[in-house]
């Protein structure tokens, strides 16, 4: 086999040891917590065996929050040991870990997670459904996501992080340049939770196809129902290329087949093609999502409905078709010749023009709306300035003779991070802020939330404005330093302060939910923003089975013009029935568990064992498959009595109570 | 598909075909003594041989209230093999990375 057993734990680096000790502390504390306060069965009873879509959701987003720690760390490394010239802090091998587990980690194990936590959470209650199509599945795809995050995870203590960059491009990522395991890990890893994300794809388009409220026709459906239905269906056109490319390299690291090797008629740019054609269509699946949470918070905070609702649908669609047809934007300098770079030059420009088209939508909503600027609010005015400054560097990025000059630069990398932060972090920041009374009953601190939106919009804009001009003067990414002739040194060290303040806002939003979560106001009204969609019609947070009785939906931005029409809360008890939910099951932590120890003995290249375990996979198959649970009835009494705690069932209502 | 007995006669038989043509790719591939173009052309066929074996055995190409939806998603599939499989070899032999 190869593997050195005895030296499985990596050792040697004090940064290194220094975690594996954290490690070890957090689990035992984890541990001994749990007993002390006897929460085990708490524990498995309300979320490891839940399938209920909330709970779904904000285990999506706890792990999305812990992710972005992890990643942030990543970046803060990076930015300490770039930030003079010749520095020593990391080696070069360390860091080419730390830049690969960070790109891995935030688009993957971050923006994925925090956007489907969101989507979890609030698209069943945007279309008054009680819960996604196929719950149990829905918790199947994010325990798998999880079993492969934590596999990924557990890279940099146990037998080496990958090292051959996000992009993990062949020959390096092959066996003959990258012998060692970590860049099994992320074959295997990714497959994992890879398979978790394509099953909330099929997942989603079923649920918003088939469960909308009655009324609601396709073009009545709330903004971000449209994007995530748009982005689901990006999901099942990229994902299974990930799944194949993913496993021709498993196949060629494990079992010496030359796929994507430079020996023995393999292609490396193969490996190049099949990676970019999902990861291109991937960076739409994270940033079609965020564009609908932009979409209800700016109606929302301009009390008028979107401007250009239509052109706004017309708009996604136009990215997501045109998603599918710019891969080649990445690696323009394979020289490709005239005609392929011709032609993925002019899609890759034709991707501004929808998206322009979705910017005026939202200024023109804003035009002459009453602003409110809540936190939420300032995430979305401040993502519209510098998101177009990532998008019009990217048509600049656009042209094929122009990008062999900016190739491989930091002008590139502060490019896609002034798309991706704006476009996705804002957006999910945004959405924390918009939707955690509706999650958990109590609002974030909005002082604190200021604080938290300040540090952050400036300190992004210090790091990454100062890489663009980097970029320009040639300074190359991925290199672990530079020399002080280069007179890198100045920007590079502005670049370094502003991660510095990007991190305390990080630490403030994440004390804001400290503070919010032990003092803030419980009793938080069930519409706290005064706002349009359907979710905000039922309590906060959520009871679990969603909506008491079904709502019927006359037009866009229903509950809007129910308020408008002054029609009331109030619940007829003849209007009550018995509502039909599904049950809990062990199954998808279960298959969470035995997909991750078969994916840690194929990672150490253990056949047999992996073999063994993969029979426990099999076993839970079967098992599913003999389930005849059809689930549960809530009785009348139950669904009386959760909603008196929070209107009355007959008679008058409060629509504030807070 | 409508199933008089609860047994799935016609899974099964697509499991089965799949398992035939895979290996006779597979036999093909490795043990026939042809030319490259022709194993190419061989393997090829069986591929799409089984993609459409599936589409009857496994993917309820023929049912659904009307054909509406099948069209919508058959246009989507034919889409993305297309970007996939005509774009790659193009992308990739096209121009100076190919030689």
């Amino acid at each position: 086999m190869g593997i050195k057993w005895n030296e499985i734990l990596v050792g040697g680096d004090p940064l290194l040891v220094g975690s594996q000790i954290a490690i070890v502390l957090t689990v035992v504390a984890i541990v001994v917590g749990l007993t002390y306060f006897k929460k085990w069965g708490w524990l498995w009873r309300e979320w490891l065996t839940t399938v209920d879509h909330k709970k779904i959701g904000i285990m999506y987003i706890v792990s999305g929050v812990l992710m972005f720690f992890r990643g942030g760390i990543d970046g803060l490394l990076m930015k300490a040991q770039t930030a003079r010239p010749e520095m020593n802090f990391l080696d070069a091998q360390h860091y080419n870990e730390i830049f690969t587990t960070h790109g891995v980690i935030m688009i993957l194990f971050m923006a994925m997670p925090l956007l489907i936590g969101l989507m979890n959470v609030v698209v069943p209650l945007q279309i008054g459904a009680r819960d996604v199509a196929f719950p149990q599945l829905n918790a199947l795809s994010f325990w798998l996501f999880f079993s492969g995050a934590m596999l990924f995870n557990i890279s940099f203590v146990v037998g080496g992080s990958p090292d051959a960059g996000w992009t993990s491009y062949f020959p390096l990522a092959g066996k003959e340049f990258s012998p060692g395991i970590g860049n099994n890990y992320y074959a295997i890893a990714l497959q994992i939770a890879g398979l978790g994300t394509l099953m909330t794809g099929i997942n989603f388009i079923v649920t918003i196809l088939k469960m909308r409220a009655p009324g609601m026709t396709l073009m009545k459906m709330p903004m971000f129902t449209w994007t995530t239905l748009i982005t689901s269906i990006i999901i099942v056109a990229a994902f299974p290329i990930f799944t194949v490319a993913l496993a021709l390299m498993t196949f060629d690291r494990l079992y010496g087949t030359h796929f994507f090797t430079l020996s023995s008629g393999g292609s490396d740019m193969l490996w190049a093609n099949l990676f970019w054609l999902w990861a291109h269509p991937e960076v739409y699946i994270v940033i079609l999502p965020a564009f609908g949470i932009f979409s209800e918070v700016i109606a929302t905070f301009s009390r008028k409905t979107l401007y250009g609702y239509k052109s706004m649908v017309i708009s996604i669609v136009g990215i997501a078709f045109l998603s599918m047809i710019v891969w080649v934007h990445h690696f323009y300098t394979m020289d490709a010749g005239p005609a392929v770079n011709s032609f993925f030059s002019i899609t890759t420009m034709l991707i501004a023009v929808p998206t322009g088209v979705k910017i005026f939508n939202w200024l023109f909503t804003m035009r002459k709306g009453r602003i409110q600027f809540t936190t939420a609010m300032l995430w979305a005015l401040a993502f519209v300035p510098n998101f177009v400054i990532g998008g019009v560097t990217g048509v600049m990025l656009a042209m094929a003779a122009a990008d062999y000059q900016y190739h491989n630069t930091l002008f590139l990398v502060a490019h896609f991070h002034y798309v991706l932060i704006p476009g996705v972090v804002f957006a999910v920041f945004a959405g924390l802020y918009y939707w955690w009374p509706k999650m958990f009953g109590f609002m974030l601190n909005e002082k604190l939330g200021k604080y938290h939106f300040w540090l952050f919009t400036i300190g992004f804009n210090v790091t990454f404005m100062p890489m663009f001009f980097l970029g320009l003067k040639g300074a190359v990414r991925r290199a672990y330093t530079y020399s002080a002739e280069s007179g890198f040194a100045p920007l590079f060290l502005v670049s370094a302060i502003g991660s510095i303040i990007l991190a305390i806002g990080f630490a403030v939003f994440c004390y804001n939910i400290y503070w919010s979560f032990r003092y803030a106001k419980r009793n938080v009204s069930h519409d706290p923003w005064d706002a349009r969609t359907l979710e905000w019609m039922t309590a906060s947070p959520v009871q679990f089975y969603n909506f008491a009785v079904v709502p019927e939906v006359k037009q866009l931005d229903a509950f809007w013009h129910m308020k408008k029409r002054g029609e009331t809360l109030t619940l007829k008890e003849s209007d009550i029935k018995k509502i039909h939910m599904p049950s809990n099951s062990g199954l998808p932590f279960y298959m969470a568990v035995v997909f991750g120890i078969t994916g840690f003995f194929l990672v150490f290249e253990a056949h047999i064992a992996a073999a063994v375990a993969a029979i426990g996979i099999v076993v839970g198959l079967i098992v599913r498959s003999f389930d005849y649970d059809d689930g549960y009835y809530v009785s009348v009494d139950e669904i009386k009595q959760t909603e008196r705690t929070w209107r009355n069932v007959e008679g008058g209502t409060e629509n504030h109570v807070g | 598909m409508e199933h008089k007995s609860k047994y799935p006669v016609s899974h099964v038989v697509g499991f089965l075909f799949s398992l035939v043509l895979t290996f006779v790719a597979v036999f093909v591939a490795l043990k026939m003594n042809v030319s490259y173009t022709i194993v190419m052309w061989i393997i090829g066929s069986l591929a799409v041989i089984q993609a459409g074996l599936q589409l009857f055995m496994f993917m309820h190409v023929t049912e659904g209230e009307d054909g509406k939806t099948n069209v919508i998603n058959m246009a989507y599939a034919v889409f993305v093999a297309i970007v996939i499989v005509a774009g790659s070899i193009w992308v990739l032999t096209s121009g100076h990375a190919a030689h």
